[in-house]
């Protein structure tokens, strides 16, 4: 097990960025794609060419390279994760899902990819033709955008903001712009009452996200998401979640906010299918509702890395030296542990009504938040530096209140008659 | 001073409410249960009226049977609930069949075997359309799963039926007189030891499925948040607007026919009724929509009881059809009404002596439970039409006829 990180660095894809391109990252207000350049580019160029190199044009080439690189490869994040959705509903129903294209249908996505292409692109001839033809790419654009600040790993990151979280919750602020541009260009009664509800959704679980997401804040002393990430590096009891008891709590406001966020059940208000037909994107067909779907996964898979790197240790793994779960392909796990979780919930429950809806965040999760945010301070100022002393007590609370919560809501289980025998 | 800021606040009292918008749910809609519209007047999420709008599946019926002779009738009543059609079926036939008793001249009897072989089917049948009505609602609630879980469950009684009568959906399988025999089953024979057989294997599969369904949905408190207390139909709002059936039961009302007013073989079969009651630990009120949908579930368990009484029993020997020559009832008219799953289906028929009826008029428990839909949903929210919707479980089908 020793060597696991020395066989990962065997293997050159997972330190494509460490071999390539070193200093990927922006410290210090440094550019990293000039520091590319001027390191890496210049050296290996003809003495009389590289005098003469335009360092700036080539800074500007290197980032549209790197976000070309984004930009091709996340797209296909989605493709994966619509496949996944369907068999793991299908595994939850009793069903086999797609089956038909490709080996176990692994091609079905792309299928429906070229269909929707080929279909006729509708536009209401009363709506707003202009908003209507913006908004899925407000939508597309923002939500891929949020990919630009995640760490995958050390090295795959396409920029280390010294404000990434910040930038994280602003961009994806900005979809809702793209919600309410499409109900209200559809000029469907259906869709603008998908739109607002999303609105007033989205608006709503960002302050407990953002608030649960300062209690990260607090402890890390950043917003940059790689030192956040940094500060996890002591294997599994260093990571965020555990460091302390108010931690914990504000990883499961973080995560129901977040699945309001990307309206999923049981926050599936904005697109209730039952209720108000297909919500905001009801008017829209062909290639633009493809590009609302694949931004919709998008988000999810977004939302998931955001919570693991701010709670579950990003691309640390659970064992300080070793790569256990670490890296790339451990990020990759986590996140993708908590897509199904999110799959899980929605095959599973039903949804919560307009008000309940509101009730749970007002009501229930803004207090909490803003009581977690009093009671990081206060750990702050009793265990100023995490210690191991600290990390017990921190456990030691977590577990006595997990035992209390199954006690206190649990009860129903306990008392749940016994089933009915056959006769 | 102070009289000029009271009339200002009141004022902004007064203007409480943003405009109306007016929204038509329907005819196309997911969760309309078929081709119903509802014109919905929304102040944002507030539904401040809803108001159904009917007919969109109106094939004329009660006007065709005039024109039909009375075996002829039955496949119609097959499209009317086409979800418990074995239950329409027998409504019609035990109709036509207590029209043809008064006539003292002819020794007019449904044989033993079809009794118990209409009841066998009946019950199976109401299953399948509560399966149904527990698979819809979950949907409309928003969750996919349990309506999956309960069309697996269906598709094995509709093999059974397909068994039976060689149909799915629309049997044709209850004739005035007792039963088709277009798929032969004598007694005794491996055919019917195998139907048999296959049924109690049904039972056995699906009875402990009916807890674990009450675990995934009635009592997730999700589902119970969204349907407890939620269009609460009083016993007295329930008996003014006509509502049978678990709709009524769920009101808090004792009644069901196959009890109250047996008819056929029904009180030789120990059974109980369902009834709402006040579920505090859940918040759920009698008449909530949580009472009418667990009222659905609690029957379900009560036919299996029935059909494995008849299992127990076995089927008796005899012929299944009733020797009748030609349908050609007294004149005379007769009101006759039946427990189908979704509440009392009444046939008011007049006959003057031919073999078509004069009049007939089908007396439909969706229909009267959708009129309560205006009252029950005044000053909900959109959600809860649909939550109301479900849980009255109407079939368009009938309500239009």
């Amino acid at each position: 097990m020793s060597d696991f990180r020395a066989m990962l660095a065997g293997f050159p894809y997972f330190n494509i960025s460490e071999n390539f391109f070193p200093n990927l990252r922006l410290q210090d207000g440094r550019n990293w794609a000039e520091e590319f350049i001027q390191n890496v580019v210049i050296p290996r160029l003809p003495e009389a060419v590289a005098s003469h190199f335009p360092v700036e044009i080539g800074t500007v080439l290197v980032m549209f390279a790197c976000a070309g690189v984004f930009v091709g490869v996340v797209p296909l994040l989605p493709l994966v994760l619509v496949l996944a959705e369907r068999k793991v509903s299908a595994r939850f129903q009793n069903r086999t899902g797609p089956m038909r294209v490709g080996p176990w249908g692994i091609l079905q996505t792309l299928a429906d990819g070229v269909k929707l292409i080929f279909k006729e692109d509708f536009i209401p001839p009363q709506g707003d033709k202009l908003l209507f033809l913006l908004a899925p790419y407000i939508i597309f654009a923002c939500s891929f955008a949020v990919f630009a600040a995640i760490p995958f790993s050390e090295g795959i990151l396409v920029s280390d903001f010294n404000i990434g979280i910040f930038y994280i919750m602003a961009i994806s602020s900005v979809i809702v712009m793209g919600v309410i541009m499409a109900g209200w260009s559809s000029n469907s009664k259906w869709s603008l009452l998908g739109s607002l509800r999303s609105a007033a959704q989205i608006v709503s679980y960002e302050i407990p996200l953002g608030l649960s997401i300062l209690t990260v804040v607090m402890l890390v002393e950043s917003l940059s998401m790689q030192e956040i990430v940094a500060s996890q590096s002591n294997g599994v009891f260093s990571w965020l979640i555990f460091r302390t008891p108010f931690a914990f709590i504000a990883f499961f406001i973080f995560f129901i906010s977040s699945i309001a966020e990307v309206n999923r059940t049981p926050f599936d208000l904005p697109e209730a299918e039952s209720e108000i037909v297909a919500g905001f994107h009801t008017e829209y067909s062909g290639m633009r509702f493809a590009l609302f779907f694949i931004a919709e996964y998008a988000n999810m898979f977004a939302v998931s890395a955001i919570a693991v790197t701010l709670f579950l240790g990003g691309w640390e793994g659970v064992l300080p030296g070793y790569d256990i779960l670490g890296g790339f392909p451990g990020f990759v796990i986590k996140s993708m542990g908590l897509v199904f979780l999110m799959m899980w919930l929605r095959w599973t429950l039903p949804r919560l009504r307009v008000d309940q809806l509101m009730n749970l965040c007002w009501k229930y999760f803004i207090p909490i938040a803003f009581f977690n945010i009093l009671g990081t301070g206060i750990w702050g100022l009793i265990f100023p530096e995490d210690t191991v002393i600290s990390t017990s007590i921190s456990c030691a609370i977590i577990y006595i209140g997990l035992i209390a919560a199954y006690k206190v809501a649990g009860r129903g289980l306990a008392q749940r008659p016994a089933p009915q025998p056959n006769f | 001073m102070e009289t000029t800021q009271q009339t200002e606040s009141k004022i902004i009292e007064l203007k409480p409410f943003a405009d109306e918008m007016v929204v038509n749910m329907g005819p196309q809609h997911p969760s309309t249960h078929g081709v119903l519209r509802l014109e919905l007047k929304l102040d944002g999420e507030v539904v401040r009226e809803a108001i159904p709008h009917i007919g969109y599946l109106h094939r004329c019926f009660e006007k065709h049977s005039e024109n039909l002779s009375y075996p002829q009738i039955i496949p119609f009543t097959d499209r009317m609930d086409y979800i418990a059609a074995m239950n329409q079926n027998w409504g019609f036939c035990l109709a036509v069949e207590k029209l043809l008793e008064m006539d003292e001249s002819k020794n007019f009897e449904v044989p033993e075997r079809a009794e118990y072989l209409r009841v066998l089917i009946c019950e199976l049948n109401r299953i399948a359309s509560h399966l149904l009505s527990f698979g819809t609602y979950g949907m409309d609630l928003g969750a996919f799963t349990p309506f999956l879980y309960a069309f697996r469950d269906r598709e094995r009684l509709l093999l059974l039926f397909e068994k039976i009568c060689g149909a799915r959906l629309t049997y044709n399988y209850i004739r005035i007189g007792g039963v088709s025999e277009i798929i032969p089953m004598e007694s005794g024979s491996i055919a019917e030891q195998n139907f048999l057989d296959e049924v109690e294997a049904f039972l056995d599969y699906f009875e402990p499925l009916i807890d674990e369904y009450n675990e995934l949905l009635t009592k997730n408190s999700i589902f119970v948040q969204r349907t407890m207390g939620v269009a609460v139909m009083s016993a007295e709002m329930a008996l003014s607007y006509g509502a049978t059936g678990p709709n009524l039961r769920g009101s808090g009302i004792d009644w069901d026919l196959r009890r109250d007013e047996p008819y056929s073989i029904y009180d030789r079969f120990d059974f109980d009724v369902p009834v709402a009651v006040d579920v505090p630990e859940l918040g759920a009120v009698v008449g909530d929509c949580w009472c009418r949908y667990k009222i659905r579930m609690d029957e379900m368990k009560e036919s299996v009881r029935i059909v494995r009484q008849i299992l127990a029993e076995g089927l008796p020997d005899g012929p299944v059809m009733a020797d009748l020559k030609a349908v050609r009832p007294p004149k005379g008219e007769i009101y006759f009404r039946s427990e189908a799953p979704r509440g009392e289906l009444g046939f008011y028929i007049v006959s003057d002596g031919t073999p078509k009826p004069v009049r007939l008029k089908g007396r439909s428990p969706c229909f009267s439970a959708l009129s309560a839909l205006q009252e029950l949903s005044r000053g909900l929210m959109v959600a809860d039409i649909i939550a109301i919707i479900g849980s009255i479980d109407i079939v368009m089908g009938e309500v239009d006829r």
